[in-house]
């Protein structure tokens, strides 16, 4: 495992909200992050089905942009969402874990883009896509 | 000319008070983040109390980014629902007593949702309330405002599309 992979694995189990939500970093490298969510009955959002509420998919999208933005090559200071939009294109299956793959796809002085799309354990087709638009803080 | 007697306001309150307690106490995401609603008329505003477990960035300290979106939209699916529902629960054709788990009605489901963040989530408590801007047969569009200190000042807004549950009728 590469230092930045283990630092970024401890910023993320650092972050209350994505600790409760049991997120972990499976993969990090020059602006593309994965991260993934095992299946959790308190998420669910939807009791007649068991589905994951979409405000724990955005959650796991949200930090796994967020991710993306910090591993990638100009290495911002800091980073904080300005906006970020999320397609669900069809419900999770109960008991399935997510995950999520980010991409930082283009960085500016002072803004970072970001496309994201969420899986669950079926093969091809996504559960969800996000694009998102962060702020970029000084290089270190 | 004769005129129905206007029901008594405890059987109103009871009515909707039970309705809005179960389509919220029903799902356990909404449990899992502490989010409750307030009812005014047929209004709604949703709170979130805060809690060290919403935190996102421990160092500023800041909400997490996630918690204000899933914050935005429980709003506007239970305000969307609650629109949906108002009919059937004054008429009496939904039966309060009987909504439990099984007999649920069934949720608008997200289409998409963007969320603009205004500005960084305090560690403390925050407000919300949605407007249903299009409540189509098929999908309705819903912009819904959070705030904490000063309602003028929200520190984030959505929009999103939903797809409305279709009656069996």
């Amino acid at each position: 495992m590469s230092d930045k992979v283990r630092i970024a694995r401890q910023f993320i189990s650092a972050l209350p909200f994505s600790e409760a939500l049991n997120m972990s970093l499976d993969g990090l490298e020059d602006g593309i992050a994965v991260i993934s969510m095992p299946y959790d009955a308190r998420l669910v959002g939807d009791p007649r089905t068991g589905v994951i509420h979409g405000g724990a998919v955005s959650a796991l999208m949200d930090t796994c942009c967020g991710a993306a933005v910090m591993s990638h090559p100009s290495n911002p200071g800091g980073t904080a969402t300005i906006d970020l939009r999320i397609e669900y294109l069809r419900a999770a299956k109960p008991g399935q874990k997510i995950t999520t793959r980010a991409e930082c796809y283009h960085v500016t002085r002072s803004v970072a883009f970001v496309r994201a799309t969420a899986e669950d354990e079926e093969d091809a087709s996504p559960v969800a896509t996000a694009t998102g638009t962060f702020v970029v803080e000084g290089a270190k | 000319m004769s005129r129905t007697k206007p029901e008594p306001v405890q059987i109103i309150k009871k009515r909707r008070d039970g309705a809005l307690r179960a389509l919220v106490g029903g799902v356990p995401y909404i449990n899992f983040l502490g989010i409750e609603f307030e009812r005014r008329g047929d209004e709604l505003t949703a709170i979130l109390p805060f809690s060290d477990k919403l935190i996102g960035n421990p160092l500023i300290p800041a909400l997490h980014g996630g918690v204000t979106a899933s914050f935005l939209e429980v709003t506007s699916i239970i305000t969307l629902s609650w629109a949906y529902l108002w009919e059937d629960m004054e008429s009496g054709a939904l039966e309060v007593d009987k909504m439990d788990g099984e007999h649920m009605p069934r949720l608008p489901k997200t289409i998409d949702f963007t969320v603009d963040y205004l500005r960084t989530g305090l560690p403390r408590d925050a407000y919300a309330r949605a407007t249903i801007n299009r409540s189509g047969r098929r999908y309705a569009s819903v912009h819904v405002e959070a705030w904490q200190d000063n309602r003028a000042k929200l520190f984030a807004q959505a929009t999103g599309h939903f797809l409305m549950p279709q009656r069996r009728d």
